[in-house]
């Protein structure tokens, strides 16, 4: 395909997108694991929420339980 | 499951995880598809083969319109139902709106060289569509500058509804004010005045960057409602260190 006299301008725009698109990806891709790992990494050391807290764990009755393990 | 339901963030995050496979895919293919369009679109018979940027320029510009508008959409949502939801869209939509009006500033250069003689000038749509970037900017900095998210969301809703009257003097700047740029010539009255040949692979090009939009504003708006779950942990964790 021949882009004519202005070649020059028409590649740079496409490349120009391509590593605009890259980048976002890449950035949202990359937060998505570090945000999965954070979570991960908490929830190993038994930080959840009390309504994801098995059914075992008392609901009424003695002290509450704190956020971090029970 | 009724649509409100959606609107919760656990339910949310459910949603976009099963969604964005299928919405990265139909990116993909209609990328594929429109870039072989483009590719094999002719070339105009003044702007000969440069006519290829504006597969870029034009859906770039519409989706730097759209992002704001989506993002004064969900500012209602902050300021009205102060809906959780509505902040996380909000927040995640600037930096790709941004991105997208980056995009459509720097192709527009691009083009305008060879055609126009100069990357830039000071029209009436270029300099509005530059304020619009620079407001991207300024709400991207005022989502940083304040820690809780709910003031940050109320005042970046604020500002967002304010730059929202940036849209139409986008839209018609070219009408309003005599500007090098060429007046509307997709959407005006009377119909297009570009020729099938060239509006075909343009609208197969838009649909396949909105989707690109779509799927990267749902992938943004997962790793937000994540964010703020890491944050609400970290800070039950602070508050039982403190407690003992």
């Amino acid at each position: 395909m021949d882009l004519g006299p202005h070649a020059a301008f028409i590649v740079s725009a496409y490349v120009i997108a391509t590593l605009v698109v890259a980048a976002l990806a890449v950035w949202i891709i990359v937060d998505h694991r570090q945000q999965l790992r954070r979570l991960a990494d908490l929830e190993s050391r038994g930080v959840t929420r009390r309504s994801e807290r098995g059914p075992s764990l008392p609901r009424s009755g003695g002290p509450a339980p704190g956020p971090i393990g029970g | 499951m009724a649509l409100i339901d959606l609107a919760n963030p656990t339910r949310f995050r459910a949603l976009a995880d099963s969604v964005l496979p299928w919405l990265g895919a139909a990116t993909v293919v209609a990328f594929a598809f429109g870039l072989e369009r483009a590719y094999f679109a002719p070339d105009d018979y003044q702007q000969g083969a440069t006519v290829k940027i504006m597969f870029i320029h034009v859906p770039a510009a519409w989706l730097s319109m759209m992002g704001w508008g989506l993002m004064s959409m969900a500012a209602l949502g902050t300021l009205v139902w102060r809906h959780p939801l509505a902040d996380v869209a909000a927040k995640t939509a600037a930096p790709l709106g941004a991105a997208f009006t980056l995009l459509c500033l720097v192709t527009g250069s691009l083009w305008g060289r060879p055609m126009w003689g100069t990357y830039w000038v000071w029209d009436a749509r270029l300099t509005s569509e530059l304020v619009l970037f620079l407001m991207y900017l300024g709400v991207i900095a005022l989502w940083r500058t304040i820690d809780d998210p709910g003031r940050a969301a109320r005042a970046a809703a604020v500002l967002t509804l304010v730059g929202a009257l940036d849209l139409p003097i986008i839209k018609f700047s070219v009408d309003w004010w005599n500007t090098l740029h060429q007046p509307a010539s997709v959407f005006r009255v009377g119909g297009s005045t570009i020729d099938v040949s060239l509006l075909a692979p343009l609208f197969v090009m838009a649909i396949a960057f909105t989707l690109l939009f779509f799927t990267l504003h749902f992938a943004a708006m997962r790793n937000e409602i994540m964010r703020r779950r890491v944050r609400t942990l970290l800070m039950m964790q602070a508050d039982a260190a403190g407690g003992h």
